[in-house]
């Protein structure tokens, strides 16, 4: 049942997904592509199980190459975003 | 079990926030809003996850993320914004290699059939997203050549490569033990990384972008099901979906499959010349000046020549005193302008032009007869008529700005070298045409200079 389950939510968010990204215009597509990149750095749950196993095995240490890799794309991709965001005004403000 | 039950609820609360932040990106006065919503749904996320009860031992963690934060800190703070596409490349591959090392580690906890065949594809994704966005990351910082890498067998070789790593899927999945198979999965999946990208042209890259931050996505997503989490999977499909939506508007602005752009290199189908009647009429810069001093109506359609040449902020000065001499100044904007999706606008954006000053193409081509003067910065493929008029010509078809409709054309261009994509441009050689060659930001400031 637990597959069934999970490809339930994949199914609803790819769908979800389609319909939040349609309407986006074309101004705000390198920061969208940033953010939803950012996004993608959620593998870093992932990551963490492994990395605070504690059994020091090979996982452990694969683990903790995968948080930093991961926080990479999270803390650059959030950070660079919002500086590309910063940036964007309308006219007259 | 309570205390799980309630971590659980409170991914449930981080995948509604991811969720109103995308839906906020979507505006230009929210996105930066949403964005930071998007962040605090990431955080909770990741406090959910040291509390996990499996967490016992959170040297290697606090070690990585200080290592992951310091290098994307800086990353983020330092890049210039006209190196944005080579930085999200590479961000890119570091999600999907995290990806692909966590489907990698949970195979030792992990072995019953639907895990396995997940792990291999987070995995296959993760190691696809890796190397391919290593790969672009050359070519769009032109550590490498961005001309598409062809030779014969190709198709041959690829094909093998794919049938091996299935093979090789195969073969874990039925004795996950062996980690050979591991292994060859692993390097099989980089090694296709490198084979998918490397036909691609740079003028493609924004749909090799696009697809990459998809696949960044769907590596996680996969990893979300070999390791049994929700947000992953929410999370993880949300951004595949996403990235899948800008690689299809990429391929649309192109008039090209996806498949077209995987795997038929530009360059190949260029081979054949096409004869161009007319001349090439070379302006300079006092008499371009004369033109716009007299023009009221301004169009500017920039490309990457522009991010080359950093010549935003030029053109925003010209901008501004075209204004002050009572003319209106619009952009046109081409969807694959420059190397990745929105590129222009990122660069304008930085040189603070209101984005409500960005008009797309669908908008400003019905305006394009009441133009007096269309400028075209360091532009070539997107502006081609030979889309519209030459049925023989590879981009036949693809939509374009069509500036050679407006009163007179200023086209600036370092020399006569052809585009990206070495097409031939007749645009060069319309009456309304003049050529202003140079670099980019030398001639713009030269105009500047006119006026001022």
């Amino acid at each position: 049942m637990e597959i069934v389950y999970l490809t339930f939510i994949l199914m609803l968010a790819i769908f979800l997904g389609f319909e939040l990204i349609n309407k986006v215009p074309a101004t705000l597509h390198t920061p969208l592509m940033s953010g939803a990149n950012a996004i993608s750095g959620i593998t870093v749950v992932g990551a963490i199980a492994s990395a605070g196993s504690g059994s020091g095995d090979a996982a452990n240490i694969l683990g903790a190459i995968a948080v930093a890799l991961a926080t990479i794309n999270v803390v650059g991709g959030y950070w660079v975003t919002d500086r590309m965001l910063a940036m964007f005004k309308k006219k007259g403000s | 079990m309570t205390l799980d039950l309630a971590l659980n609820m409170i991914y449930v609360v981080s995948a509604g926030l991811f969720i109103y932040g995308l839906k906020l990106l979507g505006s230009p006065a929210t996105a930066r809003r949403g964005n930071a919503i998007s962040a605090v749904a990431m955080l909770i996320a990741i406090i959910v996850a040291l509390l996990d009860q499996s967490v016992v031992d959170y040297r290697w963690i606090i070690g990585g993320v200080i290592i992951g934060t310091i290098i994307g800190g800086l990353a983020a703070r330092l890049i210039a914004m006209t190196s944005m596409p080579e930085m999200v490349a590479l961000f890119n591959g570091s999600g999907g290699t995290a990806s692909l090392l966590v489907g990698w580690a949970a195979l030792s906890t992990h072995n019953d059939t639907f895990s396995v065949v997940t792990i291999f594809l987070s995995i296959l994704i993760g190691g696809v997203t890796c190397s391919g966005s290593l790969i672009a990351y050359l070519k769009l910082s032109e550590k490498m050549s961005g001309k598409p890498i062809i030779f014969s067998g190709q198709r041959i070789v690829n094909s093998i490569l794919v049938l091996a790593i299935l093979v090789c899927g195969v073969m874990l999945t039925i004795d996950p033990s062996n980690l050979n198979y591991l292994y060859a999965v692993i390097a099989l999946s980089v090694l296709f990384g490198v084979m998918a990208v490397i036909p691609i042209g740079g003028a493609d890259m924004p749909v090799v972008i696009s697809l990459l931050n998809s696949y960044s996505g769907l590596a996680a997503c996969a990893a979300g099901f070999a390791v049994n989490n929700n947000i992953l999977i929410v999370a993880g499909s949300l951004v595949g979906a996403s990235g899948m939506i800008l690689t299809n508007i990429m391929c649309k602005a192109m008039n090209r499959s996806l498949v077209n752009v995987l795997f038929s290199g530009f360059g190949a189908v260029s081979t054949e010349t096409t004869k161009v009647e007319g001349e090439i009429k070379p302006i300079s810069v006092e008499d371009a000046f004369y033109i716009l001093e007299a023009a009221t109506n301004v169009v500017i359609v920039p490309g990457y020549g522009m991010a080359v040449a950093q010549a935003q902020h030029a053109v925003k000065e010209l901008q501004l005193l075209l204004e002050k001499n009572d003319a209106e100044v619009n952009y046109g904007i081409h969807p694959v302008a420059g190397r990745m999706p929105g590129h222009m606008n990122v660069l304008l954006a930085e040189a603070d032009v209101p984005y409500d000053q960005l008009i797309e193409m669908e908008e400003i081509n019905p305006r394009m007869d009441s133009v007096d003067v269309a400028i075209v910065i360091g532009a070539n493929d997107v502006v081609n008529p030979a889309a519209r008029e030459v049925e023989s010509s590879p981009i036949y078809g693809m939509p374009v700005i069509n500036v050679d409709q407006a009163r007179t054309v200023f086209v600036l261009k370092r020399s006569m070298a052809s585009g990206f994509a070495g097409i031939e441009n007749p645009l060069f050689y319309k009456d309304n045409t003049r050529m202003l060659f140079g670099d980019a930001k030398e001639s713009i400031s030269g105009l500047v200079r006119e006026f001022g």
